[in-house]
């Protein structure tokens, strides 16, 4: 057919997969319950080889979808039957790291910890996805990422000053640049985040800060996560700012035990890590402070990290609560809602009832400080019935967080996975507005179609000039 | 606000609890309502009958953007919508209307020991949150802590064809739906108006420590910016003022340990050539730096550029005989040229945009006379430029809110 032809003469025939066994490998991204088989995936070299491919595409009216790692967790990167998958795996170079300005500009396939690494010592980046090893710029621009330490560092959007990118009609320009506030509108602000539905990007700077003096990080185990919950209260209302607060319950803990054997207490109803960084003396006099607010909170245990070794074991334990979760349970559904950080003991006994109710268990990790919850929704695939009950109880814990003025997703994305829940946070203006920014990126709708929006919606015309009725020029009407 | 109210047609919107009729009408157009609804009505109105409109909260910085003709236009004042909705102290969030002072907001924060990281010149405290987030505007403490952008975790505005939507949320971490909070900060009000908008609150300090480096030499200072802004300090602010015959680096610490943070900065400062003092109090001259970046009688323009490039802004500056406030972390200057005619300020400004290249240079204040013989604001690139038209032509389909893009 003449796109695949079009698209083997721009980027050469090894880089154009159509085969169905080379295709599956792309058929989900990490969120495994959605699956759909792109036409073709195909693997440009170059920026200039995305703009082709992605024109080829709007020539022929075909959709498609970018890919990163393929790592992201709401199946934003899911191909569209028929459609063509852009696979930016081989963009992976930094093109210019700048110390001095604090800049480093990047190809869209480099991972996330490439960034930090490139300007380790002195500098880091500081977004740290728990997937910060294979997961791309790419892929953490279109999500808008967070991570463990965002609490305090703030998101992938708040580190990326400027864009390369191509929109859905083949136009390749630059959003933003190294320089901040640059005149006009915040467009990098509004495409990163945006799940690839506004265009793709070839290139991205981001800005990198000094890295931290000192480190600080330990873990405290109590009974319940109410009660590590009262420590976290006692943290912000010190007007201590960690650079992560990190919540795992019993099930979490016995999971990430298993995977680590880190030594954790598997009978501990709740494990807290928290993390500072900074000046050196600025993070004694507060540690301090956070070591007597976990005893008086009444920690059952509290292990400080002696030194680098001990501190990697404690996030090592904490980043692999997800991937471990397959030790307790045969199957899960991961949820991301944010609550109001001081609705947590309210929303996690809502949880408790809600899984006692669906007779199933709900494991939690989440990022304490801004109130994202990661509940696990763990069930088995075989017995029948269970999975959709775990389906059902998924939804309610959604709901349940908005309605406790959170948000159905804090750093996944909404991708496919979760748009059905979007009007329960949004009403329909609101969700017309957002329609408003993707048509006038892509009015053709191409780009990642079928993400984001509860319903497809096409893009009208743009309303022309007004003009006055005749009758009202004649002044036999007037609108007011 | 008083001076702008007769010309053009002036539509205040009043708080619900309080109606208050408004008199003032011209030729085009009047409304008469209460609160958000006045506003949303009076801009709807305004939509269908293809009257330029333009949002004015205190009116101190009408003259940011593209030029806006007088006549003709209808002016939506947000003076009725400054009620503080919510303040979560736990979760140190806050939801306001747009109208609200942010003087008076700081106040109420600060009675919890909270405030909002947003400090732009405002020394008549009458600037409104809405008008600072529409302007982009910002001051020393977007060192740290990031700029009206990274502090806007939800918004809701009301647009040209008479819809009001939200986005965004009240919890700090959201990636729910497009960013649309971004999009509307520093939109000048070419979008729609922001009706109400929900912020990230930070923990006050309970004490502040600045240490202050002097020397003569602009090289000497660009370098010692340089040396600072690479190091771990996690300053609260970075700041450099020159000019004037005085020229010093500064920079202060908030945190449980500020008086030790600013000894180290010092310490830094001095081995990079510099003379260096601890201050103390330290108010004043963080007041100083966040009016240095506006002029009432002369010409204020905003630089963006690059820490690395402000050895070549300061000896332009010390040229020019121009006074200079910079952020040096981040690459933003404001540069004021005062004590000059008309025509000297116009090629002043020439001279600095030509030495500064491409550093877009955009004039926040200057007089009719110098605002005459130049291009006061700086344009995106044709292609960005293009693509803004067209998400404004979505989001203000009537083409009526001013100012507008070019």
């Amino acid at each position: 057919m003449k796109l695949l032809d079009e698209l083997r003469r721009i980027v050469g025939a090894e880089h154009l997969l159509t085969h169905h066994q080379q295709l599956r490998t792309y058929e989900s991204d990490g969120l495994l319950q959605y699956a759909a088989s792109p036409r073709a995936v195909v693997l440009p070299g170059t920026a200039e080889e995305v703009r082709e491919v992605v024109a080829a595409c709007h020539a022929a009216g075909v959709p498609w979808v970018a890919r990163g790692a393929g790592s992201g967790l709401s199946g934003g990167a899911l191909p569209v039957e028929e459609g063509i998958l852009i696979a930016l795996t081989r963009l992976r170079r930094i093109l210019d790291v700048n110390l001095d300005d604090a800049r480093v500009t990047v190809e869209p396939g480099v991972t996330n910890i490439e960034v930090s690494n490139a300007v380790a010592p002195t500098h880091t980046y500081p977004p740290d996805p728990s997937s910060q090893i294979v997961c791309s710029i790419g892929g953490n621009v279109a999500e808008n990422s967070g991570g463990a330490h965002c609490f305090k560092y703030g998101f992938t959007s708040n580190y990326v000053t400027g864009l390369e990118v191509v929109l859905p009609d083949g136009e390749m320009l630059w959003l933003g640049g190294s320089e901040l506030d640059p005149p006009g509108l915040d467009l990098t602000g509004a495409f990163v985040g945006s799940e690839g539905t506004l265009g793709v990007a070839t290139k991205a700077i981001l800005r990198v800060i000094p890295a931290p003096e000192a480190v600080r990080t330990l873990v405290a185990f109590f009974s319940s996560p109410t009660h590590a919950g009262e420590v976290v209260s006692g943290i912000v209302s010190q007007g201590i700012v960690p650079a992560a607060i990190e919540m795992m319950d019993n099930l979490s803990i016995q999971a990430a035990e298993g995977a680590t054997g880190a030594g954790y207490p598997t009978d501990a109803g709740a494990a807290l890590v928290v993390e500072l960084d900074g000046r050196e003396d600025e993070c004694e006099e507060r540690f301090d402070s956070i070591v007597s607010l976990c005893e008086e909170a009444g920690a059952d245990s509290i292990r400080v990290a002696g030194d680098e070794a001990e501190r990697a074991v404690i996030w090592k334990t904490r980043k692999a609560a997800f991937a471990a979760m397959g030790r307790i349970s045969p199957n899960y559904f991961v949820q991301d809602s944010v609550i109001p950080r001081t609705k947590l003991a309210e929303v996690l006994g809502q949880i408790d009832d809600l899984a006692s109710e669906h007779e199933l268990r709900v494991a939690n990790v989440f990022h304490a400080g801004d109130g994202n919850l990661h509940p696990l929704v763990l069930y088995d695939g075989n017995v029948e019935g269970e999975p959709e009950r775990a389906e059902e109880l998924a939804g309610l814990i959604v709901k349940a967080c908005v309605d406790a003025g959170g948000s159905i997703t804090g750093e996944h994305g909404v991708g496919v996975d979760k748009k059905r829940y979007m009007p329960d946070q949004f009403s329909e203006p609101d969700l017309a507005a957002f329609q408003r920014l993707r048509c006038a990126f892509d009015p053709d709708g191409l780009a990642n179609p079928g993400k984001v929006m509860p319903t497809p919606r096409l893009c009208g015309e743009v309303p022309g000039p007004y003009r006055r009725h005749p009758l009202e020029e004649a002044g036999l009407a007037e609108r007011m | 606000m008083n001076d702008r109210s007769k010309t053009p047609t002036s539509v205040a919107s009043t708080a619900s609890d309080q109606p208050e009729p408004v008199t003032s009408v011209a030729s085009t157009a009047s409304a008469v309502a209460a609160g958000r609804d006045a506003a949303v009505a009076a801009l709807a109105s305004a939509g269908e009958a293809g009257t330029p409109v333009r949002f004015v909260g205190a009116a101190t910085k009408l003259g940011w953007g593209v030029p806006v003709a007088d006549s003709g236009v209808i002016e939506i004042r947000t003076d009725g919508l400054d009620r503080l909705l919510e303040h979560n102290e736990g979760d140190l969030t806050a939801i306001v209307e747009a109208g609200l002072p942010l003087a008076e907001a700081q106040r109420a924060f600060a009675e919890a020991d909270q405030e909002l990281l947003l400090d732009p010149p405002d020394s008549a405290g009458t600037a409104t949150i809405g008008g600072v987030i529409a302007a982009g505007d910002s001051g020393p403490l977007r060192n740290r802590y990031g700029g009206p952008r990274d502090l806007v975790l939800g918004v809701q505005v009301g647009l040209s064809d008479g819809s009001v939507a939200r986005a965004g949320g009240k919890v700090i971490k959201n990636v729910a739906g497009y960013d649309l909070s971004k999009l509307f900060t520093g939109s000048l009000g070419s979008l729609g108006l922001i009706l109400e908008l929900s912020l990230r609150l930070h923990p006050k300090p309970p004490a502040t420590a600045t240490a202050a480096g002097e020397t003569t030499e602009p090289a000497t200072l660009a370098a010692a910016a340089l040396e600072l802004a690479k190091a771990p300090l996690e300053a609260r602010c970075l700041d450099l003022r020159f000019g004037g015959g005085d020229s010093a680096l500064l920079a202060r610490f908030g945190g449980a340990a500020p008086r030790s943070g600013a000894q180290a900065a010092a310490r830094l400062m001095e081995r990079a050539g510099l003379q260096t003092s601890l201050v103390d109090p330290d108010d004043e001259v963080w007041e100083r730096q966040r009016e240095g970046q506006r002029s009432s009688a002369g010409t204020a323009l905003r630089v963006s550029t690059l820490p690395s490039r402000f050895a070549g802004l300061v000896s332009t500056a010390q040229r020019l005989d121009a006074r200079v406030v910079a952020r040096t972390n981040l690459g933003l200057a404001w540069v004021v040229l005062e004590d000059r005619s008309p025509a000297e300020a116009a090629a002043a400004v020439g001279e600095l945009r030509r030495e500064l290249s491409p550093a877009p240079c955009s004039v926040v204040d200057a007089p009719a006379e110098v605002r005459s013989l130049i291009d006061a604001w700086a344009l995106p690139a044709p292609g960005p430029l293009a693509l803004m038209q067209r998400v404004k032509d979505r989001f203000d389909p009537a083409g009526v809110c001013r100012p507008s893009l070019s």
